[in-house]
């Protein structure tokens, strides 16, 4: 549950910040269907109210990313866009990275980057928010 | 028991421990017979004299042991054991198997020798002899196979461990050299090793040469498109580079669909690619200067 809206004695499962014209979404645990469902909207309502521009989700703390997560993210990808904000997908593990190829899920297109760092780098690339760092290379890794 | 050839009224339980104190009796000729027929049949050629006849020795000893107890445990024991000296000197599997038999052989001479005169005691003294004298050269030949397997397993697991470097060649450009043939365990242990590398070294780019893999079907193509699959989740792209002309033209012809893969023809292009796409240039001092 997001942390605006949940009760404030239980740990929040996702937090959205703002950061210029960006959402750092992290999810802090693993997230059951409803919960996703739930992320997805709040997420893309907060697109539309802070006018973002690019959309980072975070789920390095996750060790599973099952086919409903990564629909759900791919999801949240194409409404976000339609919305006129980019999204990439960070820190994912070594392990679920491979367990996703065994499965055969994949995140369909879906910009992904390796932490944090990497994904701001990449989307202040891509939206021209922030002139890129110079001596970096251009965005590249478009799947 | 020195004396029973005549007697033809020994009972069966009887035979065998009477058969083991003639072989004992009789261990030094036999073995020194045994010994020599290893030699004159050029087995174990490459070891010594001293060691065949001390080897055969403890073998003798063993055989005979085994005939009395009914228990192949110790022999087992010893077979492994054995095989895993001589092994390394180049003892093949029908070498082993030769001497055993020759020592069942020269054995059965003796027994020949020694009851000729009295038919049916020798004919039961070979019904108690063969079985057990087939479950020690049974016993000894799966007992060397195994320990051979054992070796061949060992040296792959090692050959795997080595085969499979995860290098970086400038910062966050990694090169991952295969060399060998990829099969579905070795392409999951290579995978989970570049995924971890890609972590450790904050890769961006990887370069994938496949040289050094002679050939290339359709579960390698697969497993070479999972392994770029799972590097790009963690936001690395993949570069393959070495792709020669034959097995180009394979995957074209079974079909095999590459196209969501960056190729490039040698390593050097591959890690120039790589450069470009990171942002970097090399160049020569005295260019630099000018």
């Amino acid at each position: 549950m997001p942390n605006d809206n949940g009760p404030a004695t239980q740990p929040a499962l996702v937090s959205i910040l703002r950061q210029g014209t960006h959402l750092i979404a992290s999810i802090h645990t693993a997230l059951d269907d409803g919960q996703l469902i739930r992320f997805q909207q709040d997420l893309i309502d907060r697109v539309g109210r802070d006018r973002a521009r690019g959309i980072i989700i975070d789920v390095a703390a996750l060790d599973v990313l099952d086919s409903f997560g990564s629909r759900t993210l791919r999801n949240i990808a194409r409404v976000a866009s339609l919305r006129g904000a980019r999204t990439v997908i960070v820190g994912i593990n070594p392990d679920v990275a491979f367990a996703m190829v065994e499965l055969g899920t994949d995140l369909g297109g879906v910009l992904t980057a390796l932490d944090l760092e990497e994904g701001l780098d990449l989307l202040n690339a891509t939206t021209g928010a922030d002139p890129p760092h110079p001596g970096r290379s251009t965005p590249f890794h478009k799947t | 028991m020195t004396d029973t050839t005549s007697t033809g009224e020994t009972g069966d339980d009887m035979l065998l421990p009477e058969l083991v104190a003639h072989l004992r009796e009789n261990r030094t000729n036999l073995r020194q017979e045994w010994a020599s027929r290893i030699t004159a049949a050029h087995l174990l050629s490459a070891m010594t004299h001293q060691e065949i006849f001390s080897e055969a020795t403890s073998v003798y000893d063993n055989y005979v042991e085994v005939l009395e107890t009914g228990s192949v445990e110790a022999l087992q024991h010893y077979a492994r054991d054995l095989s895993e000296r001589i092994i390394p000197r180049g003892v093949e599997t029908d070498e082993v198997v030769g001497i055993v038999l020759l020592l069942r052989d020269v054995l059965a001479r003796s027994l020949f020798e020694k009851y000729h005169q009295d038919f049916p005691l020798l004919n039961r003294i070979l019904d108690a002899y063969e079985p057990a004298a087939n479950r020690i050269a049974n016993t000894v030949a799966v007992s060397f196979v195994e320990e051979r397997e054992r070796v061949i397993r060992q040296q792959q697991d090692a050959l795997r461990e080595l085969s499979t470097p995860v290098l970086q060649v400038r910062e966050r450009l990694l090169i991952l050299p295969i060399i060998g043939i990829l099969d579905a365990q070795r392409a999951r242990q290579l995978t989970e090793q570049l995924l971890r590398g890609i972590r450790t070294h904050r890769a961006k780019v990887v370069v994938v040469d496949i040289t050094g893999v002679p050939e290339i079907d359709q579960s390698v193509a697969n497993h070479l498109l999972r392994t770029v699959d799972a590097s790009r989740l963690m936001g690395a792209r993949v570069i393959v580079t070495g792709l020669s002309a034959e097995i180009a033209q394979t995957l074209v012809e079974i079909g095999v669909d590459l196209s969501k893969i960056v190729t490039v023809g040698d390593l050097q292009g591959g890690i120039e690619e790589a450069e470009r796409v990171l942002g970097f240039t090399v160049i020569r001092p005295d260019d630099a200067q000018r």
